[in-house]
This record gives C-alpha cells, structure tokens and sequence, in this order.
C-alpha cells in the first residue's frame, strides 16, 4: 500500500508491515487524544521510522492517491488536530 | 480509525471538493494543470524567501560575532588600565550579544531545515506535475469527454494530494520565516542604533543598552572577568597601575552555553 509522510513524499509499504505500524499509529493517536506532547513526539518519530524502514519510495512521476498519511515528523500536537478538522490545514 | 487513514481521507475529501468539474471534462484537466503550475512559482519563491532569510541571519551572526571578539579585547584593555569597571560592563555587554548569537544559530539551522525540505518539495511536485501534464494530453488525445471523466478523476487525486502536501509545506516555512523576520528585524535595529558599537557608549542608559545588560548572564560575567585577570598574570588591578599590557588570546573561562 502506498503512504505519505507529509514533506517527504509516498513510499510504497508491504502489507505485513502494516501491523506493526498500526501500534505505532495508535500510540501516536493516543498521545493527541490525551494531548501528551512529549509522548507524542516520541511515538511519531517511532511510526515515521518504521516506514521509512518498511517502505521503499515511489518512481517520481506516480500520480496515485496514499492509502494513508501522517503527518511531517515536527508537526505538534495542535497541527495534527487542525489536520483533522474538517475545516482543517489541509489546503484544499 | 487510525489516525493514518483518517488524514488520508480527508485529503481525499479536499480532493474532490477541488476538482472543478467542468461541463468539459478535459477542460478541468487544462485548470488543474494550470493552478499546478501556479503552487510549482509559489513554492519556488517559497524557496527563495527562506534563503534570504537564511543569509540575513548568517550575516547578523558574523556582525555579532565580530562584535564580541571586539568587546573582549576592550575588556582586556579596560584590565591593563585598572578599570574593572569597565571590562565588567564590556564583558556584560559581551554576555548580551553571546545569548542573541546562540538565538540566531538556532534560527538559522532551522531556516536551513525548512529550504531543503522546500526544494525538495519542489522537486517532487514539478516531477508530478510533467507526468500530470503527459496523461493529460493522452486523455485529451484519445478519450471521448464521457469516457474522460475516471481517468480525470485517477490522474487527478494524485496530483491533489501532492499538491495539499506541498501547499502546508510552504505554509510552514512561511509560518516560521515570518517569526524569525520580526526577530531578525529587532537584531538589524539593535546593530542599526550604533548601541553594539563599543564599550564607550556604555552606560549612557539607552533603552537597548538596558536590555542587552538584562539578557547577560552575570556568573558568565564574572567568570570571564576573573579569567581575564588571570590571563593578565595577576596584575593587582586595585594598584592603579596602567602600564600592563594583556596578552591577546581566548581567556579560558570562555562562557558554555
């Protein structure tokens, strides 16, 4: 499946990696919930890495939609939350 | 649902808000293409922007800087003539500009941040952007309006995507390069007013003088005047002897920030 990291671009990430991401995802989802910046930081750093490790980057003109996205690794807990919001930062 | 998922749908969302469907299919394809090339200048000059920024701030450094190595020699030479009052207010001084230079070194690993992650970005949208405008002709070329509508639609969620991910790219360079411009202004204004000039205008009570000795670090202060003396071998400065010359060199002591 393909994923973006938000300033970084998409790689492209088997599917068995997928579980082992989707800890690391609720971690970093839990950490917005509670609004623990630190843990937040550190969970997100740890979600990014495995991606990067687990995918490979896509050819440069692919021109497909991601699967998933997250969010750029220095994004705060506040940009992530306005991310979400239907009126959110996501340029449109 | 996961955060990841989430995002990815609201991007999706955004996507097909965007996509201004036209009663000619190809003809959305000619305005996408066109505001692509739109946000490809826009986060060119974004580039540009952050690099001037960039390069003001490494020269606010260097100016600072200069302007230290000036205040500590006029320290030494404040010593050699037995007025500790003096050195103590250069080297005060000296603490202010040393706290404004780590600020500046900082910003400026961040402005340097933020201009590779724009060319970057850059480059990923224009590679996009070239394979946008080669499907658009093929669809142009050989699909009938009806049949163009879900290959628009393919070509067009990737592009959008990319071009959401950039647009807040910029966005956040923008954001920070417009907090470091207003810092960056008050630095230019402080070596502007001549206040950083030399230890002579000291203590005449001017507004910046006061903050720069309110930021100074006044344990870095005395650790460097007690570093100077020893460096000038002991002199008793209380014997009012000017006679003494310092040796040039760093004094050790040097405040660790």
């Amino acid at each position: 499946m393909i994923v973006r990291i938000m300033g970084e671009g998409q790689l492209e990430v088997p599917d068995a990696a997928l579980e082992e991401l989707n800890a690391l995802d609720a971690a970093v989802e839990q950490a917005v919930e509670t609004g623990d910046e630190a843990a937040f930081a550190t969970a997100l750093e740890q979600l990014l890495a495995g991606v990067r490790k687990a995918g490979s980057p896509v050819p440069e003109d692919f021109l497909h939609d991601s699967d998933l996205i997250l969010p750029p690794g220095d994004a705060t807990i506040d940009e992530v939350r306005a991310m979400l919001a239907d009126d959110g930062l996501v340029p449109g | 649902m996961s955060l990841m998922k989430r995002m990815s749908l609201i991007f999706r969302a955004k996507a097909d808000k965007a996509l201004d469907r036209a009663e000619d299919p190809r003809e959305t394809l000619d305005y996408s293409y066109k505001r692509q090339l739109e946000l490809l200048a826009k986060v060119r000059k974004g580039v540009a922007e952050v690099a001037t920024s960039r390069k003001r701030v490494e020269l606010q450094i260097n100016q600072l800087e200069s302007q230290a190595q000036k205040l500590t020699d006029q320290a030494q030479k404040a010593l050699g003539m037995g007025r500790e009052d003096l050195a103590r207010e250069a080297l005060t001084r000296k603490s202010g500009l040393q706290g404004q230079i780590s600020d500046l070194q900082a910003q400026h690993a961040q402005l340097q941040g933020e201009e590779e992650k724009l060319t970057l970005a850059s480059q990923r949208l224009q590679a996009k952007v070239e394979a946008f405008r080669t499907r658009k002709e093929t669809v142009k070329a050989t699909y009938t309006a009806a049949e163009a509508q879900t290959r628009i639609n393919e070509a067009f969620s990737g592009i959008s995507e990319e071009m959401g991910d950039v647009g807040m790219a910029i966005q956040r360079a923008e954001d920070k390069t417009q907090q470091m411009q207003a810092r960056a202004g008050a630095i230019d204004e402080l070596i502007a007013s001549g206040a950083l000039d030399d230890a002579s205008s000291l203590g005449q009570g001017d507004d910046i003088a006061r903050e720069l000795e309110s930021m100074s670090s006044q344990s870095d202060v005395e650790a460097e005047l007690q570093a100077l003396k020893a460096a000038s071998g002991g002199q008793a400065i209380e014997s009012g002897q000017s006679t003494h010359q310092l040796e040039a060199g760093q004094p050790e002591g040097e405040e660790q920030r």
